[in-house]
C-alpha cells in the first residue's frame, strides 16, 4: 500500500529523492519552520522510506507556502516542494478530504482581501 | 523610444477588482511610454499558484488559453501582478520543455494549432528594463523621486524558480533597484526583499502571515526605507494588514505613474485605498 503511496509521490512530484544529501538548507530557509511538524528535509527522506501516511496526516502540509525558497536553494536540485505538493495532493484528493471549503469563505473576508488569496487558497487545499 | 508596439496584457482576478490601481497606473504608464496594451477577449483566472505536480493539468489550462491567445494575436504577453506572471511562465516553461504533458493539453484543448511554448511572457518590469530600456524611462521622468529612500520588495513568485522566470539572478536581483533610480530613487537593500510574506496563509493563520510580513517590513524599515513597492495584491495586503508596520506600501506602477507626471496628487501622495468593488 505504501510502495504504491510512494510510486504515486515520486511520480506526480517527478522529485528523485535519492539526490538528497541531508544538509537540511530547505528546512533553514523555509519559512515556515516553526510552524511545521515535520519539515521541508524530513519530508524528502520519509517518502524515500515510504512513510508517507504520517506527513498525509500531518497539518504540516499546509504550511508550505510555495515560496520556492527551498527548490532555488537546494545545492543538489532536489526540489523538496514538489514533494509536499504531491503529498498534500494525495491526502486532498481523497474524497471528502478537502482542507478548505466554500461555506468557510465568508467568515475569512474583509474587505480588503484580494481575490488572489481566495483562489490561491483553494487551488493548494482543495480538490 | 519607438512607435507604440502592441503586448496582449493579462490583468488576472485581483487587479480587476481589489488591485485598480495596480491595473490603472500599469495601462496609464504603458501608454505614456508607447506601448499599447490590448487585453485577450475572454481571459480566465490563472489560479493563483502555479500546481508543480506532473499529474496536475487541468489546473494549467487557464493559463494556456491565456498563452495561445497571446500566440494567436502574434504578441508577446505581458502581466504585472506577481502571481499570475509565476503561474504563466512555469506553465510556458513547462509546456515547452515536458512533451507528454504538451501533448496532453493539446489533446484536451484541440486548438487550431498545438501550443508548445512559443509565446515570449515579459513582466511589465522586464519591459521597462528589456524593451522601454531604464536609460529611456529615465528621461521620461518629470517627477522624480529625490531623496526618497525605496525598499524593493520581490517577495517568492516574482524571480522563482529562477530558471522558469528567467529574469533576474533570484538571490541578488537587481530589477526593481534600477527600477527605483531611473524613476528617481534611492533602493534600500534589505535582507528579506526575496521572502515570502506569508502568501495565501493569511486565510487561516493570521499569526503566521503577521510573522512573515511583520520579519519583511522591520527589515526594511531598518535598513533606512521610507516606503516599499511591490506588483503583488497579496503581498501588498499582508504587507498593510497583517504586518503590523506603519511603512507605507505602494504598487510600483503608482509610483511610476507619479514619476511620469501621470498623477494629479503631489509627491506625498495619500495612501492608495482600493476600492472594495467585486
Amino acid at each position: 500500500m505504501d510502495n504504491n503511496l510512494k510510486e504515486q509521490i515520486l511520480r506526480s512530484s517527478g522529485v528523485n529523492v535519492l539526490k538528497c544529501m541531508r544538509c537540511g538548507k530547505c528546512s533553514g530557509t523555509c519559512p515556515s519552520y516553526d510552524e511545521m511538524e515535520y519539515h521541508p528535509h524530513q519530508f524528502v527522506y520519509m517518502v524515500e522510506k515510504g512513510d508517507i501516511q504520517k506527513l498525509m496526516e500531518s497539518e504540516s502540509i499546509y504550511k508550505c507556502l510555495t515560496c520556492f525558497a527551498c527548490v532555488e536553494r537546494c545545492p543538489r536540485n532536489v526540489e523538496p516542494a514538489k514533494v509536499v505538493e504531491a503529498v498534500r495532493l494525495a491526502a486532498i484528493r481523497q474524497q471528502g478530504n478537502n482542507h478548505l471549503t466554500p461555506v468557510q469563505i465568508p467568515g475569512m473576508l474583509d474587505e480588503d482581501l484580494p481575490q488572489q488569496a481566495i483562489v490561491t487558497a483553494f487551488r493548494k487545499y482543495t480538490k | 523610444m519607438e512607435q507604440s508596439v502592441t503586448y496582449t496584457y493579462y490583468p488576472g482576478c485581483t487587479l480587476r477588482t481589489k488591485a485598480r490601481d495596480l491595473d490603472e497606473y500599469t495601462r496609464s504608464s504603458a501608454a505614456a511610454l508607447g506601448i499599447a496594451l490590448v487585453e485577450p477577449d475572454e481571459w480566465q483566472c490563472c489560479g493563483g499558484a502555479y500546481t508543480t505536480a506532473r499529474d496536475e493539468l487541468a489546473t494549467k489550462l487557464s493559463a494556456v488559453r491565456t498563452l495561445n491567445a497571446a500566440k494567436e494575436r502574434g504578441n508577446a504577453l505581458v502581466t504585472v501582478c506577481y502571481a499570475c506572471h509565476n503561474v504563466i511562465k512555469q506553465t510556458n516553461y513547462d509546456i515547452s520543455h515536458d512533451e507528454d504533458m504538451a501533448a496532453k493539453i493539446n489533446n484536451y484543448m484541440k486548438l487550431a494549432q498545438p501550443y508548445t511554448g512559443e509565446t515570449t511572457v515579459y513582466h511589465y518590469l522586464e519591459l521597462l528594463r528589456d524593451v522601454v530600456g531604464f536609460d529611456e524611462l529615465k528621461k521620461a521622468v518629470k517627477n522624480p523621486f529625490k531623496g526618497k529612500k525605496i525598499a524593493a520588495y520581490y517577495g517568492c513568485l516574482l524571480l522563482r524558480p529562477g530558471k522558469k522566470l528567467a529574469m533576474d539572478d533570484p538571490e541578488n536581483p537587481s530589477i526593481m533597484e534600477d527600477f527605483i533610480r531611473a524613476v528617481g530613487g534611492t533602493p534600500v537593500i534589505y535582507s528579506q526583499r526575496n521572502e515570502c510574506c506569508g502568501g495565501y496563509i493569511t486565510m487561516e493563520d493570521k499569526a503566521q502571515a503577521a510573522k512573515r510580513s511583520g520579519a519583511v517590513m522591520s527589515s526594511a524599515k531598518d535598513m533606512g526605507a521610507d516606503m516599499m513597492i511591490t506588483a503583488c495584491p497579496l503581498c501588498l495586503y499582508n504587507l498593510k494588514k497583517n504586518s503590523g508596520s506603519d511603512l507605507p506600501v505602494y504598487y510600483f506602477t503608482e509610483l511610476l505613474a507619479e514619476a511620469l507626471g501621470l498623477k494629479d496628487v503631489p509627491e506625498t501622495a495619500p495612501e492608495g485605498k482600493d476600492e472594495a468593488n467585486g
